[in-house]
This record gives structure tokens, C-alpha cells and sequence, in this order.
């Protein structure tokens, strides 16, 4: 049995403009120690659906649908319950640690209330676990760090100081969205060792939101491709990049230029056109717009998700590496 | 490419420190954003300019534009020397160098419609108004791939790679010698940034501007420089055309940065190797002594304590590839860190 287990999640908000369909029957299973990588453009609902799991959404936000955490149901389990979910089976790292941390506490202070509020322990021992969680997110001389102020210290030490507090509670989920983003890359690759590091020493199950394909091709063992608030395709990591069937999926990877590729390809890959509005549910593919195989099919039907190879799925009329009009 | 010709900008020893603090009290300090550098673009080249945050290519690139006050050095542009010039000696110069900004969505004006923006270079440097002004507007909008109807838009109304393109057309406007393109497809998405690239070269090839293309991402560099520049806190550390600085890095910092920067390729990422560096970068208000990348280099060991004393000078090790390491030398063997990325992909 899996994980987590998630059904049909759709998540509506009801803005003066009308509904946003963010989130459009979105299902998807994570393994215990899995790392699942969910790729999407900005606005795709990959935040979203994540999010909404553990009730971290405006009250304008509408979720329905299911999704099974061990023998809990989350979507509209009471507060009383998420609460107990949030940070012991559940924890977030988001993109900006300068806006996640509180910059008038010191990181040790910050810590220890994340464990006294979950956890039933002493101040000393929260002092001395604060510690511990410093050590095992790799940051040098933590007795002397968990008295300095996030101003203190680097992009890349604040980043590790928010896994460390997401850790505290030993959950059995983490979800970065976007962790390295805002990190200047030789400070992103000590960060995707240090969670490919918790992965194997906690066996932490880890969502990863990127829009960021390599990423995603550095540390995830199953790819899930978003567009428009839907899944479009989903593989094991290898088969994604290898053999992408989407036509939105072979897109993207086209238009990322690569190491020691660009003077023999030539141009990068456009996709055409823009994202379209999520006021409407359409009946056809939301990419049919921006898609060179679009046809009357494409435009009048949405696709179900099917499995075209074994693991690899793909919400598409027309999918596969080779195409002819 | 440049060289035989006279270069279209020429910036030597360029210094751009920032006092911090109090200096009354004499307890402020100095921030050496950009201490030393010097590189020239040649009629019609495209030169990448690489670093990480803090390490001080913004700060050329507003230099250069003299939307900063540059400390100390000279920037020639087209031979002549700008970088004292008054406001209003620049004025006409503006026609000359253009920039494109990171952000489209705070580098444009939200009272004017993206029409009246595209022109206002032209109206300003008196090159155009009336039909003809008019004609130009829609002639830019095509160039950059937008509708003609949008003219009449404002900037909220358009998405952000259609902003950027209203940002090209109005840098474009007064045909200039010199683009300067600073992080310009950062903010947007993947599917946005190949189109955005991809329009930056086709009007390069039509239009022969030279340009400063400045940027974190060495891929977007190596898909679309001639030569690059690797900046690291306010130095130019290496110096070579693009094919070249790609399959032969020399300097340790060009290597860890081409090692940790991540490829779109699972088979490729995680069998190559990576240099993690130790530390973060020093903060430039006291850069380290001697070489400024002593303190995060992996080959430290070998390059002390010269390192610790002398700064490394930047030297021509192969024609036109100029490095700043003391272990690099001239006609010998450059430390292997890494195997070259273009081997791998």
C-alpha cells in the first residue's frame, strides 16, 4: 500500500471573476522513500494540489476528492486532526527561507518551538535536538549557529536551516517546493545532495515542485508533468526523459538548452501560444491550443490518462516520441 | 567577430565600490562590487557575462549604461570615452546602447499603452514622430512576433514573455550598436524563455547589434555567446570564446560552475561528476587576500601561500582564453577538476 494515496483532488477558488479550476481531477500515489518530482510552468497547480492536502489553502479555496495518508483521510478531516498531520507526517520547504523564517528569532529559538509544539519535550531537550537537526542538515559549528539571526546567515544556510526545521519532526513526507530556486547553483548542488542524503539516512518520502528540469533529472525516481491544473504525463524518472510520449512533456524538454548541444541542434523548441484560462473546465485537451497534433478529437474530447508502457502513463489522443501529421 | 576591428565597447579596469555604514564614525566599509575588469565586445558579438549573486555583473552592466557612477576606470564606447560624460553628454549617446531588464513586469511603464512605449526612444532622441513614428512602432512589434493590435494595450494586459518582446522591440527601437541584456529571461517559463532566446538571436543575426549578455545560467550562454566572461566577486576569473571556455575550462571556479549547474538529462546528471564547493562566497565588503577564490577552492593546497599573497593576474594561456589562477600556466597541462561537459552530453 502506498504512502499517500491521491484520488480525483480538484481544487476550485471562487474569485470575484468566477471559479479558477487550479486543480483539475488530479490523482497520484507516493511510495514510502520515493522521491517524486512534479514539473509544471508557473500556475499548472503543482503548489496547489500539494498544498491543499494539509488544509494550507485560503477558506476560498473548494477541495474535493480523496486523499489516503495511512488510514487518514485528509481532504476535510477537521483542523484538530490536520494539525496533528502538519509536521509529524507532513512537512513543507518553500522557495524564499528569508520569508519563511521569522527574522526578529534566532534559528535555534525557532527551531525548539517547532518541537515543543509537536512534541511533548523539555527546553533542554529541544536545545539539544536543535542541534542535532543543524548537524544532520550539514551546517559547521551548529552549537554556535543556533544563536544567530537569519540575516546571519547565507541563502544556501537559511535553505538547510527550513529542512532542518521541516526534519524536526521526523514526518514521513517532506514537500520541497521549489527549494533551490532562489539558490545560485553550486549552492543548489549541495542542497539536492543533502536531500538525496535524508532520503537515505530517514528513508523521508520527498515531493519535489520544480519547474526546473534538471532538477528533476538529478534527484527524482518518478516524474509527474502538470499542465493547466491537470496531469499529462507521469514515468519513472529514466522513461520520462528517455522516451517522453506527451506532446507538452517533449515540449519542454526541447526548449531547455543544453550543455554541449547547442551548436549542433540549432534553435531551441517553442511552444506555441499561452496557457489557457482555468475559468472553464473545457471537454478537450487543455493543451490542444499550443499542440501541432491537435485534431478534431483533441478539441471536442478530453483524453483519460492511459498506460502506454509499463509504469508510464500519458493523457493524450496522439502520443509517442515520432509523430506524422 | 572582434578584434581586427575597432571594438564597439572597450571597458578597461573597471572599479565600482559602494561605501557602507557610517563613514563619519569610521566604522563603515566598503562593498569592492567590482574591483578590476576590463573585456571589450567586437562589432556584431554577443559576450556572455556568468556569476552567481554578489558576484558584481549587474553592477558592469549599470555601469556601463552610467546608471551607475562608475569608481574608477574607462569604458569606451565605440573609442570614444564615456564613463565621465555628463547626463547631458550622454543624452545622445543613449541612441548608441540600450539595456533589457531582468524583470518585464516593473521595467515598463503601466500609464503608457506598450505602443507609446516602443516609441519613446525614437520620440525622445527626435528620430521620428507623426506616420513615420508610427510606422517604425509597427514595424518593431513585428520584428519581435507581436500582433499589431497590441499596441494599443497597456503592460498588465500582456503575459510575460510578451512583455520582454515589448522590451526588446523598445531597446531595439533606435537601432543601437550595443544591447545590453541583463538576466532577461529569468523571470519567465521554460516554453517562454527558449521563444525569448530564440527571437534574441534571430535579431541579432538581422540586425548586427553587439551585445552584453548577462546571466547565471551557462547554458542559455553557451547557446547563445560567442564568448564568455566568468565573473566571481567583482573579478573576471575567465576569459575565452564560448566552445572554447565549454570543453577546456581552466579555472577551478569555471569548472565547479559548469559541474553543479544541472543538465535536463537523468543518464548525464547523475553519473558525471560534481565539485561541491565548501562555504559560501565571501562577503565582497572583505574579500579574501590574494586570490579572491582561494577560500572555496578545492586546489587551495597546491596554490598556497602564493595564493594567500598574490593576486593571480588574468594571462593568455591559449590564444584568446585568458585565465586568472595561479596554477594555470601557458603551455602547460590546466587541473582536471572535471571532464569536459561536452563530452558527456
Amino acid at each position: 500500500m502506498p504512502l499517500l494515496e491521491v484520488k480525483d483532488l480538484s481544487v476550485r477558488f471562487d474569485t470575484d471573476d468566477g471559479p479558477v479550476h487550479a486543480v483539475d481531477r488530479l490523482s497520484f500515489s507516493l511510495e514510502e522513500g520515493e522521491v517524486l518530482g512534479v514539473v509544471g510552468e508557473s500556475g499548472c497547480g503543482k503548489s496547489v494540489s500539494l498544498m491543499s492536502l494539509t488544509q494550507l489553502l485560503p477558506p476560498t479555496a473548494a477541495v474535493t476528492g480523496s486523499a489516503q495518508l495511512g488510514d487518514i483521510e485528509l481532504i476535510g478531516a477537521s483542523s484538530s486532526r490536520i494539525r496533528r498531520v502538519r509536521g509529524r507526517m507532513v512537512a513543507y520547504v518553500f522557495q524564499e527561507p528569508m520569508t519563511s523564517l521569522n527574522p526578529a528569532f534566532k534559528i535555534g529559538r525557532q527551531i525548539e518551538e517547532v518541537l515543543q509544539r509537536h512534541l511533548d519535550i523539555s527546553r533542554g531537550a529541544a536545545r539539544k535536538r536543535a542541534i542535532e537537526l543543524l548537524q544532520l542538515v550539514r551546517i559547521p559549528a551548529a552549537e554556535r549557529r543556533i544563536n544567530e539571526y537569519p540575516h546571519q546567515l547565507s541563502g544556501g544556510m537559511r535553505q538547510r536551516v527550513m529542512i532542518a526545521i521541516a526534519l524536526a519532526c521526523d514526518p514521513k513526507i517532506l514537500v520541497a517546493d521549489e527549494p533551490t530556486t532562489a539558490l545560485d547553483v553550486t549552492i543548489q548542488a549541495g542542497i539536492l545532495d543533502l536531500m538525496r542524503d535524508i532520503r537515505e539516512r530517514l528513508g523521508t518520502a520527498i515531493v519535489l515542485i520544480t519547474h526546473n528540469l534538471g532538477v528533476v533529472a538529478d534527484i527524482a525516481d518518478r516524474v509527474l508533468v502538470m499542465y493547466a491544473g491537470r496531469k499529462v504525463e507521469e514515468a519513472p524518472v529514466h522513461d520520462l526523459f528517455a522516451s517522453p510520449q506527451h506532446p507538452y512533456t517533449i515540449g519542454l524538454l526541447g526548449a531547455v538548452p543544453r550543455p554541449g548541444a547547442a551548436s549542433t541542434t540549432g534553435r531551441l523548441q517553442e511552444i506555441p501560444g499561452r496557457v489557457p484560462s482555468l475559468s472553464e473546465l473545457p471537454q478537450a485537451c487543455a493543451f490542444a491550443d499550443r499542440c501541432p497534433r491537435a485534431d478534431d478529437l483533441t478539441r471536442s474530447q478530453r483524453p483519460e490518462l492511459r498506460e502506454v508502457l509499463p509504469g508510464h502513463t500519458v493523457a493524450c489522443f496522439h502520443p509517442g516520441g515520432e509523430w506524422a501529421a | 567577430m572582434g578584434g581586427v576591428s575597432e571594438p564597439v565597447l572597450q571597458v578597461l579596469d573597471l572599479k565600482k565600490h559602494f561605501p557602507v555604514g557610517s563613514q563619519v564614525t569610521g566604522r563603515g566599509g566598503t562593498v569592492y562590487a567590482v574591483d578590476g575588469v576590463s573585456f571589450a565586445i567586437g562589432q556584431g558579438e554577443m559576450l556572455g557575462l556568468v556569476g552567481e549573486s554578489g558576484s558584481g555583473k549587474t553592477t558592469v552592466g549599470n555601469c556601463i549604461m552610467r546608471l551607475l557612477e562608475p569608481t574608477d576606470g574607462t569604458i569606451l564606447l565605440k573609442g570614444r570615452d564615456i564613463t565621465h560624460l555628463s547626463r547631458r553628454e550622454m543624452r545622445p549617446l543613449r541612441r548608441e546602447m540600450h539595456m533589457v531588464f531582468q524583470d518585464p513586469y516593473s521595467s515598463l511603464d503601466p500609464r503608457m499603452t506598450c505602443g507609446q512605449i516602443v516609441g519613446e526612444p525614437l520620440r525622445t532622441q527626435r528620430l521620428a514622430r507623426g506616420a513615420q513614428l508610427e510606422n517604425r512602432i509597427r514595424e518593431l512589434f513585428d520584428a519581435v512576433g507581436l500582433r499589431p493590435e497590441l499596441r494599443y494595450r497597456y503592460p498588465h494586459e500582456l503575459s510575460g514573455g510578451q512583455r520582454q518582446r515589448v522590451g526588446l522591440a523598445r531597446a531595439l527601437s533606435v537601432s543601437p550598436s550595443l544591447l545590453i541584456a541583463d538576466e532577461p529571461v529569468s523571470a519567465l517559463d521554460v516554453s517562454v524563455q527558449a521563444a525569448i532566446l530564440n527571437l534574441m538571436r534571430d535579431l541579432q543575426q538581422d540586425m548586427h547589434f553587439s551585445c552584453l549578455f548577462i546571466t547565471h545560467d551557462l547554458a542559455t550562454v553557451e547557446y547563445l555567446c560567442d564568448r564568455v566572461a566568468v565573473m566571481y566577486l567583482g573579478e573576471i576569473v575567465e576569459l575565452a570564446d564560448t566552445d572554447e571556455l565549454f570543453s577546456r575550462p581552466q579555472h577551478p571556479y569555471t569548472q565547479a560552475l559548469l559541474s553543479a549547474a544541472v543538465v535536463a538529462d537523468p543518464e548525464v546528471q547523475r553519473t558525471r561528476r560534481r565539485i561541491v564547493l565548501e562555504g559560501d562566497i565571501p562577503s565582497p565588503l572583505a574579500p579574501p587576500s590574494g586570490c579572491r577564490f582561494r577560500t572555496r577552492c578545492p586546489l587551495e593546497p597546491d596554490s598556497a601561500p602564493r595564493s594567500h599573497e598574490e593576486e593571480p593576474p588574468l594571462v593568455e594561456v591559449a590564444p584568446g582564453h585568458f585565465v586568472a589562477c595561479h596554477l594555470v600556466h601557458a603551455g602547460r597541462e590546466a587541473p582536471v577538476l572535471i571532464d569536459a561537459p561536452a563530452e558527456l552530453a
